[in-house]
């Protein structure tokens, strides 16, 4: 298991073929494989057929229509599609989760790799160092931490207090519209560890030979990093990238508590998901929801193609092409 | 006796390069590493900051928590918000949701080991029509917001009577909806040598003989990882109970935190903070056992938080 996690290697290692067992016996056993197969497969394939597939397909449906979970539903066309882009509380929330995914999701990154490049050293110490950083990565989505938040940014709060003692006064985070996003930017920044270890693994990797060669050419710390680290890392940083950025899109429980639940202030917390599951489960417009819900599948796939499209450019596979 | 003799072997060899004409000088090194150690022990103290003054709020009484006291240490330390806390909300006790917190985590576990690892098998070790096909279906479900799932999802328990039950957030732990533990679970039984399952059927064994008694054994690091990371996060969940239960004598940590947030409001910071600290001692206890083997589950199979 110390391959770099890319999605693409997927297909390269299926089991080979037995050679050994006469033609017939093989088609024998092809055919109680595939029986076999299905049967292990079952569970998953229940699952999918019945929770992802099924689903999927009802709620493309309802977001043709309007849909209050008591009458039957009721056909409207691309109408909750029209409405979606002249309700401004949509468009607010569009605009409040692309700067968290445009601001935040870069500044993680960052943060990840850099604290990677300087734990990625023989010395005493580095597993302390490791887990300590990958700690909030566990808890960092769970109601408890976004209460912390909500205390420690609170308005004359530790962070606040903190801050003044360097003569910075910010007049708090939670209740103004301005402070809120770089206070969840915060949050989500703070929770590099998770992409930092994949880091590590990654770093691990680049033989060490490379940068030797590269310091009898008398090359410095930004030549090597442009030269070796960074294109040898590129498959695992497209990794974290593509994975931060879907995983950033769909934050709930901390805008969900820190902003009890509305979104305030100013809807300057209003995240898309949270717009989704107010309009859904507190309006009871299911066909609206849907409509936003497949609006983000769409958004989301695009942004993946795009990736997987650009990544040809600057993602290296080293060796045989993966 | 064994372990203690590593550190000691391993000095004069340190040394050893230390003196090494080519190498920078003992003090040059000796400085690097002091640099090291004050900027990574600065991060540690900055990123552990909000955890440790939650536990450290949880113990101070409520005019310490807020304004001007940035400080962890208090000289009123007591366990009074601990046992507001315990008391639980709207006639509840806190004791009653840990036990439902509980129960859904491990019910998640089960239903993620049997699902994940009858699936991933088949995904892994099987070769039968349609299967890239279905793999890549699968991968695709990693990439796809679940949100798109959840109205219809809704829609169907609502029908069938199983709202503000546990069934609706149990049943896709048990058909492997989590789709994460089963690619995991294939990246892993990828690696194991192909030349096991070959010389078991040689000798006549089934799929189901291959699977419980080469496979699963085998399996074991990763069934693990799926496991501490299965009941994580099914520990921490807040949408998928929000959604589902609305008895409060059902209700998991989280939404009876939540609960609790709203009634107490800014009133007693404390007890709230006690009761998060209490939400989180799972992972907590979780994450300080076995803190190792988390962190390297992560860094090879690309797990997230």
């Amino acid at each position: 298991m110390t391959q770099s996690p890319t999605l693409s290697r997927r297909a390269s290692s299926s089991a080979p073929k037995p050679q050994r067992t006469p033609r017939q016996l093989k088609s024998k056993r092809s055919g109680a494989d595939a029986r076999a197969g299905y049967t292990f497969l079952l569970p998953w394939l229940l699952g999918f057929i019945a929770l992802t597939v099924g689903p999927m397909i009802s709620s493309l449906y309802l977001s043709f229509t309007n849909y209050n979970l008591f009458e039957p539903p009721k056909w409207i066309g691309l109408d909750n599609y029209a409405t979606l882009f002249q309700d401004e509380r949509f468009l607010q929330s569009v605009g409040v989760t692309l700067s968290y995914v445009v601001f935040g999701t870069p500044l993680k990154l960052a943060a990840a790799l850099a604290v990677a490049m300087l734990l990625n050293s023989k010395r005493k110490g580095q597993g302390f160092y490791r887990s300590a950083f990958y700690a909030p990565s566990l808890i960092g989505a769970s109601v408890s931490i976004a209460i912390v938040w909500k205390a420690m940014f609170g308005d004359s709060g530790p962070v606040d207090q903190g801050l003044s003692f360097f003569g910075i006064n910010l007049g708090g985070w939670v209740g103004n519209p301005s402070m809120t996003m770089p206070m969840m930017i915060l949050l989500t920044v703070w929770q590099f560890g998770a992409p930092m270890v994949i880091f590590l693994a990654g770093l691990k990797q680049i033989p060490a030979d490379l940068y030797e060669a590269a310091s009898m050419d008398g090359a410095g710390p930004v030549r090597k990093f442009i030269n070796i680290t960074w294109p040898m890392l590129s498959p695992v940083i497209f990794f974290n990238l593509l994975m931060e950025t879907i995983h950033a899109f769909q934050i709930f429980a901390s805008a969900y508590i820190i902003s009890n639940g509305e979104g305030g202030p100013a809807g300057s917390t209003l995240f898309y998901t949270l717009y989704l599951y107010l309009r859904g489960f507190s309006d009871f417009r299911m066909g609206y929801a849907s409509a936003m819900a497949w609006l983000l599948v769409i958004v989301v796939g695009i942004i993946t193609l795009i990736f997987f499209k650009t990544s040809k450019s600057w993602v290296h596979y080293s060796g045989d092409s993966k | 006796m064994t372990i203690m003799a590593t550190p000691k072997q391993s000095a004069p060899m340190l040394q050893a390069q230390d003196y090494n004409p080519k190498s920078e000088s003992v003090v040059a090194k000796r400085v690097k590493s002091l640099i090291f150690h004050l900027v990574a022990l600065g991060l540690t103290a900055v990123v552990l900051y909000p955890a440790l003054w939650m536990v450290a709020s949880a113990f101070k009484p409520n005019a310490e928590i807020g304004g001007a006291n940035t400080s962890l240490w208090s000289n009123n330390f007591s366990l009074d918000n601990f046992v507001t806390a315990m008391d639980g909300i709207g006639g509840v006790s806190t004791l009653q949701f840990f036990t439902n917190s509980l129960v859904l985590a491990i019910g998640a576990v089960v239903g993620t080991i049997l699902s994940a690892s009858v699936s991933a098998y088949a995904f892994a070790r099987i070769k039968f029509p349609g299967r890239s096909v279905l793999f890549g279906m699968m991968i695709a479900t990693l990439l796809l917001p679940f949100h798109v799932v959840i109205i219809p999802q809704y829609i169907v328990f609502q029908q069938l009577g199983l709202v503000d039950t546990y069934v609706p957030l149990l049943i896709g732990k048990f058909l492997a909806a989590d789709a994460f533990f089963v690619f995991l679970l294939v990246q892993f039984m990828r690696n194991l040598p192909a030349e096991l399952d070959e010389a078991a059927r040689i000798d006549g064994a089934g799929h189901v003989r291959i699977f419980c008694s080469i496979m699963l054994p085998l399996m074991k690091p990763a069934l693990i990882s799926t496991s501490i990371f299965s009941f994580i996060w099914s520990w921490n969940d807040f949408l998928g109970p929000l959604l589902y239960l609305n008895t409060p004598e059902k209700y998991p940590l989280p939404l009876a935190l939540r609960l609790f947030v709203d009634q107490t409001q800014s009133s007693d910071y404390g007890a709230m903070i006690a009761m998060s600290v209490l939400a989180l001692l799972p992972v907590l206890v979780f994450f300080l056992v076995f803190q190792r083997y988390i962190v390297e589950g992560v860094s090879t199979q690309g797990l997230k938080g």
